[in-house]
């Protein structure tokens, strides 16, 4: 068997090295380095990959001012190394300290493992703790977590005869294990990966391995194991990394969690689209060198003050934190001080979730406090502790509320995952949120079960008992909560302790789990508060806001407000199945003097308005204002609107899940600015500063300069007091969209016009890169929307970026689909006044599930690619 | 200067010799046929045929330049006829020039020739590719290409423009024959209709050849194709040429594997019965009309210093005006 030099790796690295118990195939870049490397990364792979996984990293690091020598060992017995007699873990462990004595490799050095080369590089940095700098792992394990079944195909792989012939006898174990990455390997890739082990002799190591799996303490390796877990602790004052990919059918989010739980102050990655061979399937070799760069190069001795990074000189380095003038409030406050008030603090329609209106369920401040308490105390009971993470599957209402208000106060992080994910993006939110506990309606739960989310399952609206609960898999239920013997609660949570994940839409990749501390959850209440005056504590109770709640984020906040609200009969998780005559009779159930809803909602509030009574009209007249919020509203729409509520004044804030509360602009100024390049928003609300990071002629924008000058369209960074705290468990996306100063790029490009006022333009991600220029695609959808005919636009570029040629992209429901007629795509080109390749016609331009109104332009672009590249593409 | 213009009886090949003689060249067209140049001031006629090397020998005597346009073009045809013209002729010329001391050629390629037979979106200039070309007009084009760019030298400079589909008033390839099926109603559009192609309006691609010659220093040894820029769904393209001539747009949609068979179908017929002129629908139109072939123009641009004078729009109207000339 001779040596192939694989695709991607450099000739140079190659070196053959031996020691006592054989000779080691080692990739080794130091002939290649141009200057004293930083330290020494020690890569070590698993089962039953190669040398060959690291090639990425070793070519990154190779590379730089401050460049690090990577060492990557193909492990005795595996990939082109001899092969000798069988080795046990406590072998291995011996075998790569002889080869890093036998290389006289010294401090600092970095391990980097995968698969069991994550276990064997953490037993060997627990044995070399002296120059250990730092340890990052990919996908791997150390400990079968409580209530793990032995993964399946492990499992399967170790059936006695069954094992040898899968792994050894003929190569499907190695198959499979690279038929799993996503996207699929190349066949140069998939060869360099096979290679080493073609013919059944080559493959023994790798029977081995699978053989060698600890699965108890009677394992011969078992020992060797503890060994490792038992130095965890040691490390604990090392940084540590862990970048994973979830779908890995072997190592599940259950042995991350594990993993942390040992090493609890790691930086987590995970990468939502990757699986077991992560470092095929995700910038690995990248997120390593940052974390190097960030976390393990300040703390080496002698080493040059690196930079934070911060946006730009000449802003503050101390955040200017906007703090109101009272003291803090915890978001329970109002049901401590109102819990005898025998007023109503929800309403909502009996039957809920049906969308048909009947009669209203009231709740009272002083029944909504108690059972706050109430379950408090019984999450407590039940073993719910701070930190622990509930995913809350309720529809908005009081039993929502109740659960929600009873996890912040004792500190357990409450995780909202909307229907408006879809099933399967719920799914990938809750799987990767490290939920302990779920409390859901029967839907949630059966979800929960169909899926297998783990933790205690809670119900929500059936008996504790029931046949039914006991199907769900839920033990306890809320109600029965409500009943426990009170007890001391636990004290209340620190204003810096997590309390809140939510997620964003998901319209633009993988929904992103948002944490948010409660004293950022207590910014945005003082945020809402302050920025439309809500009336809370008037002396004539009347004389308060009452609010209809008809958009999630926000109606969480109005028991934390102390401001009464009603959740109208409808479809929570479809916002256009509000109707007008639902608005009306919830607004009429409360005298309600606010309305949040979305634009989606609004539309079919517009669109059903004839049904309403004399009766509904006047109860609407009380509305004093409107907030539509989650996605631009078109100004056309709002003035509609303005027709059904007389007295409201319409405002839109603009936001997002990172930063709910950003910019206000009302009905007058957008028909005063009239159209514009995209979308205004208006002015920062109290305590939030805007920034914008020009773009450069390729579209890319700025990762040090921002302006707040007029008219230069760049990504908007924003800073405020009721930003979230970070995203969870995505440490690289944490890292590349916020500053040590504070500052959040939102992924939205837009400009300041001349008064001072934001319009957005587009998603940064969807700037369009013809030769020459970029162009955002709001402000030219805006205008051929104003087309006749045309209901909604979306403009894409096709091609290549930097060469991207435009092509719009129209709901027009009377032309046929495909290529629009001549005229049309003649007033379609006039009015957006840019070179069109195409104009094409199409029945549904592909929106988001929650707002059904972020147009997903990456879907309509590839789509318009396929329609334009003919009968043949390649 | 002293430019020698090949192939300029066709519509690409007699602007080039005319935009040269206005500018004050010395210009000597070289054809088959006389043609309606020769009375033209400062264009003299040589006739004669490209695979005949003392015919090329005397007319490349005391050249400082060759724009080689002569090619067979026919999408159908045995391949020693292709060969003779395409390969061969390139290669004489070569030798010619080299032999008389001609220091610039610029060779007119096609972008078919780097062309695998799938959409071409948004690509670049591709090195030809005779193995996998499609049809003997790309194949034979291809191998001529690599002759000419393997000729650059410090002698002689070459450069090869690949302009695609030109067109415009008078001509009798492209628009000439859609226009008539069209009128005959026997134009049908393949596929969706969508496929994206970018073509080139004649004038622009007479610019871009002679910027080729003028910036040769800066070119040689590089194909660059030429295009407007302007990519349009076919049926688009179909709809606008129909409207300048005054004729009925196309309606009528065949399958892409329809098409394709009835292609293949009627080479057959074609191959079978020794016939010499075009058929209405080979496999390789059947492919060019329903797959994309649009380009990255930012290196031929760059690279020429030449950007297209005459746009997409302005073109059908110069079109629309040919066609409603008395």
């Amino acid at each position: 068997m001779t040596l192939k030099i694989a695709e991607g790796v450099d000739p140079r690295w190659v070196r053959s090295v031996a020691t006592a118990e054989g000779t080691w195939h080692v990739l080794d870049n130091q002939a290649v380095l141009d200057r004293e490397p930083v330290g020494t990364l020690l890569c070590v792979h698993g089962n039953p990959t190669s040398s060959y996984l690291w090639r990425h990293v070793i070519a990154e690091l190779s590379t730089g001012d401050r460049p690090w020598r990577v060492i990557a060992m193909d492990q005795l017995n595996m990939g082109w190394s001899s092969r000798t007699g069988r080795r046990r873990l406590g072998q291995r462990l011996d075998d790569l300290g002889a080869l890093t004595d036998e290389l006289g490799i010294q401090g600092p050095v970095v391990t980097l493992g995968h698969d069991w080369g994550g276990c064997i590089s953490l037993g060997w940095a627990v044995n070399h703790r002296a120059g250990l700098a730092g340890v990052a792992l990919l996908n791997t394990a150390v400990h079968q977590p409580p209530g793990s079944a032995l993964p399946f195909l492990i499992a399967a792989a170790r059936l006695p005869g069954l094992r040898r012939l899968v792994t050894a006898t003929t190569p499907i174990f190695l198959q499979g294990t690279l038929a799993i990455a996503h996207p699929r390997l190349t066949p140069q890739v998939r060869a360099g990966y096979l290679d080493p082990y073609r013919g059944a002799s080559r493959r023994g190591g790798i029977d081995e391995f699978v053989e060698d799996i600890p699965v108890n303490a009677e394992h011969p390796s078992w020992p060797a194991l503890q060994g490792i877990v038992d130095g965890l602790p040691g490390l604990s004052d090392r940084p540590a990394l862990m970048l994973w990919g979830p779908r890995d059918p072997v190592f599940t989010d259950l042995y991350l969690r594990d993993l942390r739980s040992r090493l609890p102050h790691a930086k987590v990655h995970r990468f939502e689209k990757a699986g077991h061979l992560v470092a095929e399937d995700a910038e690995v070799a990248r997120a390593v060198r940052q974390w190097l760069e960030d976390d393990v190069e300040p703390r080496l001795p002698g080493s040059p003050a690196v930079p934070s990074h911060r946006t730009t000189d000449g802003l503050p380095e101390v955040i200017q934190r906007f703090l109101p003038d009272e003291a803090r409030r915890s978001l329970w406050a109002p049901l401590e001080t109102r819990a005898q008030d025998l007023s109503p603090a929800l309403v909502e329609p009996t039957g809920h979730g049906s969308g048909q209106i009947g009669s209203w369920r009231t709740t009272t401040w002083m029944q909504l406090s108690g059972d706050v308490h109430r379950v408090a105390a019984g999450l407590t009971a039940s073993g719910v502790k701070p930190g622990d993470r509930v995913a809350l599957l309720v529809p908005p209402g009081a039993d929502l509320t109740v659960a929600l208000y009873a996890c912040l106060r004792i500190g357990a992080v409450a995780v909202i995952a909307d229907a408006g994910l879809g099933l399967p993006g719920l799914h990938r939110a809750i799987r990767g949120s490290a939920v302990k506990h779920v409390i859901g309606i029967d839907r949630g739960l059966l979800a929960a079960r169909a899926l297998r989310w783990p933790g205690q399952k809670i119900s929500v609206g059936i008996a504790a008992g029931s046949a039914r609960a006991k199907a769900l898999g839920a033990g306890l239920a809320l109600e029965d909560l409500k009943k426990v013997t009170l007890i001391d609660l636990p004290p209340a949570p620190a204003e810096n302790a997590e309390a809140m994940v939510i997620f964003t839409s998901g319209s633009t990749g993988p929904a992103k789990g948002v944490v948010y501390t409660h004293r950022q959850l207590e910014g945005v209440r003082d945020a809402l508060r302050s920025a439309y005056k809500l009336r809370t504590g008037s002396e004539n109770p009347y004389d308060d806001d009452r609010f209809v709640a008809a958009f999630a984020p926000f109606a969480l906040f109005g028991p934390g407000l102390g401001v009464p609200s009603v959740v109208p009969a409808m479809d929570v998780t479809a916002p256009r199945t509000l109707t007008a005559s639902a608005l009306a009779q919830a607004a009429r159930a409360l005298d309600a003097t606010v309305v949040f809803a979305s634009p989606a909602a609004l539309a079919n509030v517009l669109a059903t308005s004839s049904a309403l009574t004399a009766d509904d009209r006047s109860a609407l007249t009380g509305v004093r204002l409107l907030l539509s919020a989650g996605a631009p509203v078109p100004a056309e729409l709002l003035t509609t609107l303005q027709g059904l509520l007389p007295q409201a004044e319409l405002h839109t804030p603009y936001g997002m899940t990172e930063a709910l509360l950003l910019t206000d602009v009302d009905l007058p100024e957008l028909v005063a600015a009239g159209p514009g390049n995209g979308v205004l928003v208006g002015r920062p609300m109290p305590g939030v500063e805007i920034r914008i990071s020009p773009l450069d002629a390729d579209g890319r924008a700025s990762r040090t300069e921002t302006t707040a000058k007029t008219a230069v369209t760049g990504e908007i960074l924003v800073r405020a007091p009721h930003l979230k705290e970070r995203y969870d468990q995505l440490w690289l996306t944490q890292r590349e969209t916020s500053t040590t100063d504070g500052w959040h790029r939102t992924g939205d490009v837009g400009h300041f016009d001349a008064d001072g006022r934001l319009w957005v333009e587009g998603r940064l991600i969807h700037v369009i890169r013809p030769a020459g220029g970029f162009v955002t695609p709001y402000g030219v959808e805006q205008r051929i929307q104003t087309v006749p005919g045309v209901r909604r636009a979306a403009l894409v570029g096709i091609g290549r970026a930097g060469a991207h040629q435009l092509v719009a992209v129209v709901e027009a429901p009377d032309a046929e689909l495909g290529v629009a007629p001549l005229e049309l795509a003649a007033a379609v080109r006039a009015a957006a006044g840019l070179e069109l390749v195409a104009v094409l016609v199409t029945d549904a331009l592909k929106t988001d599930i929650r707002h059904n109104s972020k147009i997903d332009r990456d879907e309509v672009g590839r789509r318009a690619a396929a329609l334009l590249a003919g009968s043949r593409s390649s | 200067m002293k430019i020698l213009v090949t192939g300029a009886g066709g519509m690409l090949g007699g602007g080039v010799a005319r935009k040269l003689a206005e500018r004050g060249d010395d210009v000597t067209v070289l054809q088959r046929r006389p043609s309606s140049l020769a009375g033209v001031a400062g264009i003299q006629e040589i006739n004669g045929d490209i695979t005949d090397s003392s015919t090329l020998l005397r007319a490349v005597e005391g050249m400082d330049a060759v724009v080689h346009l002569a090619a067979k073009v026919n999408v159908i045809g045995p391949w020693a006829e292709y060969e003779a013209v395409n390969v061969d002729g390139v290669r004489h010329l070569v030798a010619a020039m080299q032999r008389a001391g001609a220091s610039r050629l610029v060779h007119v390629s096609s972008p078919s020739v780097a062309h695998g037979g799938v959409a071409l979106i948004g690509d670049g200039a591709g090195p030809a590719d005779p193995e996998h070309a499609r049809g003997n007009y790309a194949r034979s084009k291809a191998a001529g290409e690599l002759i000419a760019l393997a000729a650059d030298s410090s002698a002689l400079a070459v450069v090869a423009v690949r302009p695609h589909l030109v067109w415009g008033p008078g001509d009798t390839q492209l628009v000439g024959r859609i226009v008539q099926r069209a009128r005959e109603g026997r134009l049908p559009l393949i596929g969706s209709g969508a496929a994206l192609i970018d073509t080139t309006y004649v004038d622009n691609a007479v610019d871009a050849t002679v910027a080729a010659l003028d910036r040769i220093d800066v070119a040689h040894g590089r194909a660059l194709v030429v295009t407007n820029g302007e990519p349009r769904p076919v049926a688009d393209l179909f709809a606008r040429l129909c409207d300048a001539a005054g004729v009925p747009a196309p309606t009528r949609r065949i399958p892409f594997p329809v098409a394709w068979a009835a292609g293949a179908a009627v080479e057959g017929v074609w191959a079978l019965g020794r016939r010499r002129d075009d058929p209405p629908l080979t496999r390789f139109l059947a492919e060019q009309l329903a797959t994309a072939h649009w380009f990255d123009q930012s290196t031929t641009r760059a690279t020429l210093g030449w950007t297209p004078a005459v746009s997409l729009e302005e073109g059908f109207g110069r079109l629309a005006q040919w066609y409603a000339r008395p």
